[in-house]
C-alpha cells in the first residue's frame, strides 16, 4: 500500500468516524452477506502454534485451526482459498472478533463461561485439550499425586500457572515452580533437567516430546488431567445464522468421518444409497438451503479439507511430526467426545 | 586535540611485543584482566566454534539436526530464510520486496554521501518510497496485487523503520521547536504531547492502535493494521526525537540567534539556516542512538500480530517439522539486525567527524 493510499484511507476513516459518531447508525448486514459480498472469509488464527496454525516454509498457513477456516470458506464461498488469515495474539483475538476485524476466530481458544457471556458464541470444540504433567521416565513417577515437593517448569502469565497452583492446593501438595515466559527457554530448562516435571496442555506436551525432546522415549505424560480445555472456534453474538453455518460445517466434517466419507471418495459417495450420506452431501433434502447456503456446502467442505479424522491425522496426528493420539478427540463410537447431532 | 610535532620513534610504533606490553599488560590489574579473558576465551571459543561450524549441520532435514552430537542446525536457516525474510508474501513474487528493499537501501547509501545532499535528493525520497510501496502492493503495470496483510519479514521491518523515521523526524523537529518556542499555548501543547507519549511504553501505544481503535470504529470500518501500527510508531518516535533535538537547540549559544535577528532574518530563516544546522550536527550521536533503538523497537509489532523479521522467524519456529531450533533462528535474525545497526552507527561516527571539523582545533 502506498503512502497516498494510506493517507486517503486515513482521511476516509476520520470522515466515517465523525459521521458515524454523529448519526449513530450501524450497518445491519448479516455476516453471511458481508462475507459473500467481500468474497473472502476473514479468519483469525494464531501467529504460530505447531499443528494448529503455523506458516509453512512457503508462507502458506497450515494446521487444524486453519483447516476450519478453509472448510467454512469452502462451504460459504465455494473456494477454500478465499480466506484471509489474520494472525492474532492472545490479547487481541477477542477484540478483533468483537470489532468486526474478523468473521470467525479459529485460534485454539478455550471455551469458558466468562468468554461465552462476553459477547461471544462458541462453536463445537475442534480439539479437547487438558493440562497435564510430563516427567522423565528415570524419575519413576506414575501419577501426578507423587509430585509432592517437585520442581515444576511452567510458562508464566497463562492459566496453566493458575491451574497448577489450584491443583496442588486442592490436593494438599507442595511444589517449587520454575516460571519462564518464553516456551523455548522453558523447554530448554526442562530438557536440561532443571525441573522434575513440565506442565502444559497435553497437545503441547505431546508435540514437544515428539519434536523437541532429545530422546522422546525418555519422557512420559502422566495420566492426570488437571483442567478441561475445549478449544473451539468463536463467532460474535447476535448473528445466529452465521453461527449455525459455522457450527454445522464442523458437524458435517465430524459426520463425514463417522460415515467414512473422505476428501478422496466424496464424489463417489454421492451415489451412496444411505439416506444419511445423501442428506449430508446434498443429494436429497435441503440441508444447505436451510442454513442459507446451497445444498453442496458440506460436499465442498469435505472435498477441501477432508473429514475431521483426516484433518486431525494430517495436522497433529500420525501423519504429522506431533504424533498426537486421538484420545478424547476420537469419534463417540470409539470412546471419544466427537459427536455430530443428526443432519436431517 | 593537540598533536605532537614529531611522530613517535619507529621502534615504539612497530614492535608487536611493545604493543602487547603497553596495551594488555600495562599494570598488574590489566595483566590480570587480560589473563582472565584469555582463560575465558580458551574454555569458550573451541566449544562455540565446534557448535557454530565444526559439528554444524548445513543441509538435510530436522532429523539430521537432532542426531547425536550435531551442532548448529543451519539446515533450518536454509529451509526457513525465505519465510523469515519475507513472511507470508507469495513466494513466486519475492523478487518484488527484494527489489523494493534494494531501492530503499540504495537510496539510504546514496543519502549517506554528503556531496549528494540537496533538494533533488529530498524530492527523490518520497518518489522512491512510493515506488517501493507500489512494487510491494502491485495492482499496476500488470503486477499482481499483494495486500498489506501478506507483507512481512525484513521489508516490513525496513518499511516501518524508514517510513516511521522519515515522518517522525520532521515531526520531532517541529515538536522540539514548539517546546522551545516563545508562544505559551504552542509550547504547552508540545510539552504535554511529548511528556504524555514518553510517559507510556511503546507496547501500550501499539496496543491502543490495534485493540482499542477498532472498538471505537463502526463494525464495517477497519483501518489497515499496518497503517495503525505505522501511525503509532511515528507518534512514539517523534516524541523521543523531539527531546533529542531540543537538547541540540539548547546547546546553541543565544548570541547566534540574536546575531541572526540583528541581520534581519525571520524566525524560519534563523531556524533553517542558523539554528538547526548547528543543533542537529551537535546531536548526531543521540539521534543515531534513537534511530537504532527505533529500528529494533519495530520488532514489538509482533504483539499486534504483524510478522516482521523477528516475528516471522519466531513463526517459522512453530513449523511442526522444525521445532526447537530457536538458537539458529535468533542468530540469523540477530546478524541481520546487527548489519543494519552497525552500519548506521559507523556512518554516524563518520558524519560526526565531518560535521564537527569546524569545532575541532
Amino acid at each position: 500500500m502506498t503512502l497516498r493510499h494510506w493517507a486517503r484511507r486515513a482521511g476516509v476513516c476520520l470522515f466515517l468516524l465523525t459521521t458515524a459518531g454523529l448519526s449513530g447508525t450501524a450497518s445491519a448486514a448479516t455476516t453471511l452477506d458481508t462475507v459473500k459480498g467481500r468474497g473472502q472469509l476473514l479468519c483469525g488464527v494464531n501467529t504460530g502454534l505447531a499443528g494448529f496454525s503455523n506458516p509453512d516454509s512457503q508462507g502458506k498457513w497450515t494446521g487444524l485451526d486453519v483447516d476450519v477456516c478453509k472448510a467454512v470458506a469452502a462451504a460459504v464461498l465455494g473456494d477454500a482459498n478465499k480466506v484471509r488469515y489474520v494472525p492474532l495474539t492472545a490479547q487481541q483475538r477477542l477484540t478483533a472478533l468483537q470489532s468486526g476485524e474478523i468473521d470467525i476466530l479459529s485460534r485454539n481458544t478455550t471455551w469458558t463461561l466468562t468468554r461465552d457471556a462476553q459477547g461471544l458464541n462458541f462453536l463445537p470444540p475442534v480439539y479437547y485439550d487438558g493440562q497435564g504433567f510430563m516427567v522423565n521416565k528415570a524419575l519413576g513417577v506414575t501419577s501426578a499425586k507423587q509430585l509432592d515437593g517437585a520442581t515444576i517448569c511452567v510458562q508464566t502469565g497463562t492459566t496453566t500457572e493458575l491451574n497448577l497452583a489450584d491443583w496442588f492446593r486442592a490436593n494438599n501438595l507442595k511444589f517449587k515452580g520454575v516460571v519462564i515466559e518464553q516456551l523455548d527457554e522453558l523447554l530448554a530448562a526442562f530438557f536440561a533437567g532443571r525441573c522434575d516435571a513440565f506442565t502444559s496442555d497435553e497437545s503441547q506436551m505431546a508435540g514437544v516430546r515428539a519434536s523437541v525432546a532429545p530422546k522422546p522415549d525418555d519422557y512420559v505424560i502422566l495420566p492426570e488431567r488437571i483442567s478441561k480445555e475445549p478449544l473451539a472456534p468463536v463467532v460474535r453474538h447476535g448473528d445466529d445464522q452465521w453461527k449455525d453455518i459455522a457450527t454445522w460445517t464442523l458437524y458435517a466434517l465430524l459426520e463425514a468421518e463417522e460415515r467414512g466419507i473422505t476428501a478422496a471418495n466424496v464424489d463417489q459417495q454421492t451415489k451412496n444409497t444411505d439416506p444419511n450420506v445423501q442428506r449430508l452431501l446434498g443429494v436429497t433434502g435441503d440441508m444447505g438451503k436451510m442454513l442459507g447456503l446451497d445444498n453442496q456446502w458440506a460436499l465442498r467442505a469435505i472435498k477441501a479439507v477432508g473429514n475431521y479424522g483426516e484433518m486431525f491425522e494430517r495436522n497433529v496426528g500420525k501423519g504429522s511430526p506431533l504424533k498426537l493420539e486421538r484420545g478424547l478427540n476420537a469419534q463417540w463410537t470409539n470412546g471419544g467426545l466427537m459427536y455430530a447431532p443428526p443432519i436431517r | 586535540m593537540d598533536r605532537p610535532a614529531l611522530p613517535p620513534p619507529a621502534a615504539l610504533r612497530s614492535s608487536p611485543l611493545h604493543w602487547v606490553r603497553r596495551n594488555l599488560f600495562s599494570t598488574w590489574y590489566n595483566s590480570l584482566l587480560t589473563l582472565l579473558i584469555l582463560a575465558a576465551a580458551w574454555t569458550l571459543v573451541p566449544g562455540l566454534a565446534a557448535w557454530l561450524v565444526g559439528h554444524a549441520v548445513w543441509s538435510g532435514d530436522a532429523a539430521a539436526c537432532r542426531a547425536e552430537g550435531a551442532g548448529a542446525c543451519w539446515a533450518f536457516v536454509a529451509e526457513k530464510w525465505r519465510f523469515s525474510l519475507f513472511g507470508t508474501y507469495p513466494v513466486e513474487q519475492h523478487w518484488r520486496p527484494t527489489l523494493a528493499m534494494l531501492l530503499v537501501v540504495g537510496l539510504l547509501l546514496g543519502s549517506a554521501d554528503r556531496r549528494l545532499w540537496g533538494r533533488p535528493l529530498l524530492l527523490l525520497w518520497p518518489v522512491v518510497l512510493l515506488l517501493a510501496g507500489l512494487l510491494m502492493q502491485g495492482g499496476v503495470l500488470g503486477l499482481e496485487t499483494v495486500p498489506t496483510y501478506l507483507w512481512g519479514g525484513l521489508p516490513l521491518t525496513l518499511g516501518l523503520s524508514v517510513v516511521g523515521l522519515g515522518l517522525a523526524f520532521p515531526l520531532g523537529v517541529l515538536l522540539a521547536l514548539g517546546r522551545t518556542s516563545a508562544m505559551p499555548v504552542f509550547r504547552a501543547l508540545c510539552t504535554v504531547y511529548i511528556e504524555l507519549v514518553r510517559g507510556v511504553p511503546l507496547i501500550s501505544i501499539l496496543f491502543m492502535a490495534s485493540v482499542m481503535i477498532p472498538l471505537f470504529l463502526p463494525q464495517d470500518v477497519t483501518v489497515d493494521k499496518l497503517l495503525r501500527a505505522q501511525i503509532g510508531l511515528v507518534l512514539f518516535a517523534a516524541a523521543y526525537l523531539a527531546e533529542v533535538v531540543r537538547g541540540g537547540l539548547q546547546a546553541i549559544p543565544k548570541g547566534q540567534v540574536e546575531a541572526a535577528s540583528a541581520l534581519g532574518l525571520s524566525y524560519w530563516q534563523r531556524t533553517r539556516m542558523i539554528v538547526l544546522p548547528q543543533a542537529l550536527a551537535l546531536v548526531i550521536p543521540p539521534l543515531v542512538n534513537t534511530f537504532i533503538g527505533f529500528f529494533k523497537d519495530t520488532s514489538l509489532v509482533v504483539i499486534i500480530g504483524l510478522l516482521d523479521l523477528l516475528g516471522a522467524a519466531k513463526s517459522a519456529l512453530t513449523d511442526p517439522a522444525w521445532r526447537g531450533f530457536y538458537r539458529e533462528a535468533y542468530l540469523f535474525v540477530a546478524v541481520i539486525y546487527f548489519i543494519f545497526c552497525y552500519a548506521l552507527s559507523r556512518y554516524s561516527r563518520h558524519l560526526e567527524a565531518q560535521l564537527s571539523k569546524g569545532r575541532r582545533r
